[in-house]
């Protein structure tokens, strides 16, 4: 049967099951309001069931029947007409159980439907939040907010080197912001399918320059990518985000500077990159950090799942990231 | 009116060309000294004794929050403008506080206003900025109308005697007056309470060894690298010793 409607599927056995739980839940959680000791917690358990399991496994046969008109409904007409059906259910229920076992704590029959259409809305809104969680256009929107981050830090300390170079150098003031417009173009993109790896190579490089404009000789760059195979398909702007991490927290704080090393290899049809810089031992700067690399880590959960990994270690007082990402040839 | 002596602090080239470049404009300012760190802004002050100290927040070695800090024992006291691209935390605590501050990239307008009202810190000011750093990168000691800057991973030591506190390093010993609880919470990291009076770095603190004290009494000792003098352990830190 093919989903047209935002409704929940009731024609999936995990639905039913979750339909089951949240309302033996309600159901358990009212006798324990009702009740004060555990006895009586029982008995009333008991005296609820019988008129509630034969509610939910009417409404389960009922709504699995019905599931295929229900699907022909816009989802609001949907919604009106489960919550009429499970109204109707409770009072047949609600009737035959009074006719025939003429229960002492007998109540009125609005009563009931009333607690009949409150469940139904509650568990209706738990399929509407869990659906909402699930959607791909939530998985998209989450990707791109997670792409379009940048430090301000990054961006206005480049603008003001930039400034710096129109008086006396205006020909490298141009290199700059061409190679700015670059980087902010790849950054507000919205394309967020798979790049090659030689596009991401250049734009780092590209980065690399801006950070060199500011930092000059502090900041040394070795890449080790010879054995890199250029079209490889990566998430883009994996390794700028990485870079720019650490230029900030191994570079900047360094008075003399220090060397990145940017290590890229393939083994076991896999893509390696392992990117490390000096470690500043009285770092304030970590929480950051942590932000840019969840942000990376979730990324490549969303592009591969659990195909790719992200590790970091500290050794030899420097500190290193390694990628792990799937590579077919 | 007479001239404006200013000091530019900030560890990028370009951001230092691009702030001469603006002052260089204004009339009736003169740049001082030029530094690349909050250290080597400290130390030029000394001699340069700036009207105005334009200090970057984040630079290595000694950041500007700190050398702000320093900066108040010159003589006479400096007004104190920071400068900075991006730092959410700092400039909150700034407007909280209404402590001067420019955004990089500076416009003129901006830079020539701040430094016509420019202020000497309040010592409330200067409260305020402590929370924006974890730790002091040193120690300022003034010393004969001097400012002296102790490295903290140099310390070997402090020392609370009577109302100022020795700081020991392997070459020398310094007074400051510090309370050495603050010095505790400041720098819980780095040292180790070994007794009442005293706080010592563990990576300095070459054995430990049981002699006589000057009661004629059996105490443990914690011996120090590259200095002779040995620090008594007080009983209650003894499970120090057991520890290492």
């Amino acid at each position: 049967m093919r989903k047209n409607s935002r409704l929940p599927n009731l024609h999936n056995l995990g639905i039913h099951l979750r339909i089951l739980l949240i309302v033996n839940l309600l159901m358990a959680m009212a006798a324990i309001l009702l009740s004060k000791q555990l006895g009586e917690f029982i008995t009333l358990l008991a005296e609820l069931s019988t008129l509630v399991q034969p509610v939910l496994l009417l409404s389960m046969l009922g709504l699995y029947v019905l599931y295929p008109l229900l699907n022909r409904l816009s989802y609001w007409q949907g919604i009106v007409a489960i919550i009429l059906l499970e109204i109707a259910f409770t009072v047949f229920v609600f009737i035959f159980v009074n006719h025939f076992f003429a229960l002492e704590s007998s109540t009125e029959a609005y009563r009931v439907c009333l607690l009949a259409a409150i469940v139904t809305a509650i568990v209706l809104y738990y399929f509407y939040l869990q659906e909402r969680a699930y959607s791909p256009a939530i998985a998209e929107a989450r990707l791109q907010a997670l792409q379009a981050r940048i430090r301000p830090h990054f961006l206005f300390n480049s603008i003001n080197a930039v400034l710096s170079l129109i008086r006396s150098q205006p020909k490298r003031a141009e290199t700059a912001l061409e190679d700015m417009a670059d980087l902010f173009r790849v950054l507000m993109s919205e394309n967020r399918d798979l790049v090659q790896l030689a596009q991401e190579i250049s734009l780092c490089h590209q980065y690399l320059d801006l950070e060199k404009l500011r930092l000059e000789e502090r900041l040394k760059i070795t890449w080790q990518i010879k054995d890199m195979p250029s079209d490889a398909m990566i998430p883009p702007l994996i390794l700028q985000p990485l870079l720019e991490n650490a230029v900030y927290h191994g570079i900047e704080p360094m008075a003399e500077g220090g060397e990145i090393i940017v290590k890229i290899y393939t083994k076991h049809k896999e893509l390696h990159i392992v990117i490390s810089n000096p470690y500043a031992l009285q770092n304030n700067h970590q929480t950051g950090n942590k932000m840019a690399l969840k942000n990376i880590k979730e990324r490549l959960k969303l592009h591969f799942d659990l195909e790719s990994s992200l590790k970091t270690e500290i050794k030899n007082n420097r500190y290193e990231i390694h990628i792990r990402i799937p590579f077919g040839t | 009116m007479s001239q404006l002596n200013i000091l530019i602090a900030d560890d990028e080239i370009p951001a230092r060309n691009r702030m001469r470049d603006l002052l260089n404009d204004i009339d009736g300012i003169a740049i001082v000294a030029e530094a690349k760190n909050g250290k080597e802004a400290i130390d030029l002050a000394q001699t340069a004794r700036p009207d105005v100290m334009l200090l970057d927040i984040r630079m290595p070695l000694m950041d500007g929050i700190e050398a702000a800090q320093h900066a108040q024992k010159l003589e006479p006291k400096p007004h104190i403008i920071f400068t900075t691209a991006f730092d959410a935390y700092a400039i909150k605590a700034f407007d909280l506080n209404a402590i001067d501050y420019l955004l990089k990239p500076i416009r003129l307008e901006r830079l020539l206003t701040a430094i016509n009202k420019a202020r000497a810190l309040k010592p409330l000011q200067i409260e305020a900025l402590k929370p924006l750093h974890k730790m002091r990168s040193h120690l300022s000691i003034h010393e004969r109308g001097r400012i002296l800057l102790v490295p903290i991973e140099t310390i070997i030591y402090l020392r609370a005697e009577l109302k100022y506190i020795t700081v020991r390093t392997a070459e020398r010993e310094y007074l400051i007056e510090e309370s050495l609880t603050q010095l505790e919470t400041e720098f819980g990291e780095r040292f180790v309470r070994l007794h009442r009076n005293c706080l010592a770095a563990p990576q300095f603190i070459a054995g430990y060894e049981k002699r006589l004290n000057q009661d004629n009494e059996q105490q443990w000792f914690a011996l120090l690298k590259n200095i002779p003098e040995a620090i008594a352990i007080s009983r209650r830190q003894q499970h120090l010793i057991r520890e290492t």
